[in-house]
């Protein structure tokens, strides 16, 4: 591969590398350009410093919280999947990983099955106490954006975390141990420093997640609480005040590089092969009495915090929950399929109602395009990648670059640059694939590339050598090797687009919605049909994305991790 | 001192020691000789307390350590990849176990600075582990377990991972500081040049079972069995039949061998193995005409420094013997093993 030119590097880069002009940093520039231009103008004063101060201070607030919390519950769960082997490990282990692939406004419906005002505690309280309102005021507040965040980024402590406590020499324990240490003094003069770079790079990874959170904190935060995010929403989409809201974006982008940067940094292995276990499991079952104690709170805690909030936002969309007008207190409780049912009704209301079935096809259709961009872009990134030039690490970071852009700034971008010819009214819905595709890009680099790294050149020779010509080299080689990771990248575009919110909620015509959208304006309006079709909805998408996973889990290279 | 009763454990749900014991006495280095599987490192870590025997006892002293957590042993145990902390430098190693003593700074660095004295790598103290060849981490390794005076010290296959050439040099080197501390030793390998080069007692472990314990000699001598003799690779091993019991004769697949039976009981007929070691062959007019002859080709002469090895064909069976003198290749040749060298094993 050396030996030929890098020109056909450069024309592989070149689609990609357009359109990421185009669609990322031109909406980019925009709004930097939005930003000074009226900072020039017009000076600082256009902007009121509490409503840059207000939102930054409590999104900090409520990240750092989050990722407190979500460390407490991580790292007993990672040491839990790290050392112990028990009945069940591998189904708690595909639960535990479940929340990372559900779209925000899943979480933030199931949450609000469990602790909302018409969710099942609430319910539960009033029947048993015969109350007349919920007394449960737990939505709309801090804790309940908290408890998803952690319910969300556990996952990512026990993947990261986990697999490095797994792959820890244990016999670096032991060594302690034989020279004096108590448990607790291994733990934290050995344990805790080899832990530390993985440890360090899970928190900043949960922290920008945490961070850039806009479904859950929209959906459960409710109007007196505004991170950054939802801010920009607001300013953008309410306000119309488009300055503040580029103002915000670019605070927010600068905070996300930099705590980016700072965890590309704490990621890199710094001890080599010496602190990695030399043999493939260090799992035991638990047979001291505490471990028996500590595996079994885990897998019961675990339990509750995984498949509770899931398990609740599914039941509850079967079920009517109708207290009757005057009827203190009377719960009429009944199964129904009538949420499920409605959603393919058409019932022409409001101007703005759009039957379910359509945000439906919406969406099927934006994925579909959104996995034909994605996986031809990100195929081509890959392979230019792939290839030794020496401009490639020039252009590499660009490609990860919207992986630290938040869908929202995105969604801001391109309501500033394309909102007018030729993009403007009824073009303007295509762009929500291409936003879209620019959110899944790097995912697909990311899986394609070592599948691609991994075909060896002498394979590609020998059969130029046996008369095969390119494109078949391509088609017999590369292709058949590629596939399951292209199939991976796909399936992982296609659930990716299906529950992506941020961009979508400033993309999406108002008379053409994707189902996460639909699915905030049906949980924001009164009535039990609304919020039962909104559940529907939620476990139709749960019920897609569990499926994708699954059959990620199914088709993906062992040994492969998506982030 | 230690005492070693009745280990039994099991491994994936197969029984790995069925019944192990032995004793350790003070200043003593016991080599536990096997091969690999049979269990030697997990008798090292049940001594350790990192794991439980299924039953059985140690006891140290007199007292049962059952209930002794491991960092409350005082044992030291050098793992068999060594097992040093990478965040740590080579001194910062050495001196773990000093700290967890609670020992005060001044008298961590003097004895820190006096181990990395003993294996003469003064000029190493700040370096990053990392950046150790083997056979330096292995001196660190052996240092950081000596540095807390440890009651007992224990090394798993402590040059398993060096190459040939220096593990001869680290052998002698380990023999020096092991009989410097006077430490009680309990040696773990599945190499007999070790364990012969090291060992004031051999412990040999094969299935779960001790076969054999002894000194060095004693077992070179009177190997207790034939998976002994082999695994020692004291020399040719033959089956036999007995044909007549007093005196003793064994008639194997190329001659019948008369031997001198030594208070054992035999029947006519039954199955044996026998012993014929190649440095107790005698040739041509060293033959005396009491003694078992027997024609055999050659097949190879080999010139190995002090002797000759001849690879010899007797009927079916291919034999080694060492002569003072060459044979020619393809030349007929009389062979010859005395009676009273001939060791016989009754259990196959």
């Amino acid at each position: 591969m050396t030996k030929r030119p890098a020109l056909l590097t450069l024309a592989l880069w070149l689609i990609p590398l357009a359109f990421l002009a185009y669609f990322f940093y031109q909406p980019l520039v925009a709004i930097f350009r939005l930003v000074f231009s009226e900072r020039f103008s017009q000076g600082w004063d256009l902007f009121e410093w509490s409503q840059i101060s207000k939102p930054l201070s409590f999104t900090f607030l409520q990240a750092f919280l989050s990722t407190i919390l979500t460390l407490v519950v991580g790292l007993p769960a990672a040491w839990l999947f790290a050392k112990f082997d028990f009945p069940g490990r591998k189904g708690l282990r595909a639960i535990s990983l479940l929340p990372f692939i559900l779209p925000t406004v899943v979480v933030a419906a199931a949450f609000n099955t469990l602790i909302g005002p018409q969710g099942w505690i609430n319910q539960a309280l009033m029947a048993l106490f015969n109350l007349s309102s919920p007394p449960l005021k737990l939505l709309n507040s801090l804790p309940a954006i908290l408890l998803a965040h952690v319910f969300y980024n556990t996952s990512i402590i026990i993947r990261i975390v986990g697999s490095s406590w797994s792959r820890l020499n244990p016999r670096l324990e032991h060594a302690a141990r034989m020279l004096g240490a108590t448990p607790w003094q291994t733990f934290t003069t050995i344990t805790l420093p080899l832990l530390l770079p993985s440890l360090l790079s899970a928190s900043l990874l949960v922290f920008l997640f945490d961070f850039t959170s806009f479904g859950v904190v929209l959906m459960l935060g409710g109007p007196q609480f505004s991170t950054i995010e939802v801010e920009i929403y607001n300013q953008a989409m309410n306000r119309f005040n488009l300055p503040v809201a580029g103002l915000l974006s670019v605070i927010q982008l600068g905070i996300t590089l930099l705590v980016t940067l700072l965890q590309n940094r704490v990621n890199t292995p710094r001890y080599g092969k010496a602190a990695l276990n030399p043999e493939r499991s260090a799992l035991s079952r638990p047979h001291k009495r505490w471990q028996k104690a500590f595996v079994i709170f885990m897998v019961v805690s675990l339990i509750l915090l995984f498949a509770v909030p899931v398990l609740s936002l599914i039941t509850r969309s079967f079920v009517t929950l109708e207290a009757d007008r005057g009827q203190r207190g009377e719960v009429a409780i009944g199964l129904t399929l009538r949420y499920y049912r409605e959603l393919f009704q058409n019932r022409s209301g409001s101007i703005f109602y759009v039957p379910p079935i359509q945000a439906i096809r919406n969406s099927l259709l934006y994925s579909g395009v959104t996995i034909l961009i994605a996986g031809l872009l990100g195929t081509l990134t890959a392979y230019a990648m792939a290839r030794r030039a020496r401009f490639n690490k020039f252009l590499e970071p660009l490609f990860m670059l919207p992986l630290g852009a938040s869908a929202v700034t995105l969604g801001l971008g391109f309501l500033l640059i394309f909102n007018r010819p030729p993009w403007a009214n009824s073009t303007f819905p295509l762009l929500i694939p291409i936003a879209h595709s620019l959110i899944a890009l790097p995912f697909v680099v990311r899986t394609m590339l070592p599948a691609i790294r991994s075909i060896p050149e002498s394979l590609r020779e020998a059969s130029r050598s046996l008369g095969a010509n390119p494109l078949q080299v391509l088609l017999k080689v590369d292709l058949p090797i590629l596939l399951r990771s292209l199939l991976v990248s796909l399936v992982f575009g296609f659930t990716i687009s299906l529950g992506e919110f941020g961009a979508s909620s400033f993309l999406s015509n108002p008379h053409a919605p994707t189902i996460p959208v639909a699915i905030y304006r049906y949980i924001s309006q009164p009535g039990a049909l609304n919020y039962g079709q909104a559940l529907a909805m939620s476990s139709l998408l749960l019920l897609v994305c569990g499926l994708g996973s699954l059959l990620i889990e199914k088709i993906r290279l062992p040994g492969e991790e998506l982030f | 001192m230690l005492e070693v009763l009745n280990l039994t454990k099991d491994y994936e749900n197969k029984p790995l020691l069925k019944g192990v014991s032995f004793e350790v006495a003070k200043g003593e280095l016991v080599c536990l000789l096997g091969s690999s599987g049979s269990g030697k490192s997990t008798i090292l870590r049940i001594i350790a307390g990192l794991e439980e025997p299924e039953s059985g006892a140690v006891l140290w002293q007199g007292e049962d350590l059952r209930e002794v957590p491991t960092h409350k042993r005082g044992f030291g145990l050098m793992f068999q990849d060594y097992a040093l902390f990478p965040h740590k430098t080579v001194a910062q190693n050495i001196a773990f176990g000093l700290q967890m003593q609670g020992l005060n700074e001044e008298e961590i660095t003097r004895r820190v600075q006096a181990g990395l004295e003993s294996i003469r790598m003064q000029s190493f103290a700040d370096r990053p582990i990392t950046e150790l060849s083997g056979g330096e981490q292995q001196r660190v390794a052996l240092a950081r377990a000596l540095a807390p005076s440890p009651y007992l010290l224990m090394l798993d296959e402590p040059l398993g991972a060096l190459d040939h050439t220096l593990r001869t040099q680290l052998i002698q080197e380990l023999r020096a500081i092991l009989h410097q501390s006077q430490i009680p030793v309990i040696y773990v390998t599945h190499d007999r040049e070790e364990a012969f080069g090291l060992a004031d007692r051999l412990v040999i472990l094969h299935d779960g079972v001790i076969l054999q314990q002894g000194a060095p000699q004693e077992l070179f001598e009177q190997p207790a069995t034939p998976w002994v003799a082999e695994f020692l690779g004291l020399g040719n091993l033959v089956h036999g039949v007995v044909t007549q019991t007093n005196p003793l004769m064994i008639k194997t697949a190329f001659a019948e061998l008369t031997m001198s039976n030594r208070s054992k009981q035999f029947n006519s007929g039954q199955e044996c193995q026998i012993l014929l070691r190649p440095e107790d062959a005698l040739f041509g007019a060293q033959i005396s005409a009491q003694d078992n002859q027997f024609e055999c080709t050659v097949r190879d002469s080999l010139f190995m420094g002090e002797y000759h090895q001849l690879e010899l064909l007797c009927g079916e069976s291919t034999l080694f013997a060492r002569s003072q003198t060459p044979a020619d290749i393809g030349s007929r040749i009389n062979v010859s093993w005395p009676a009273e060298k001939i060791r016989v094993f009754q259990d196959l």
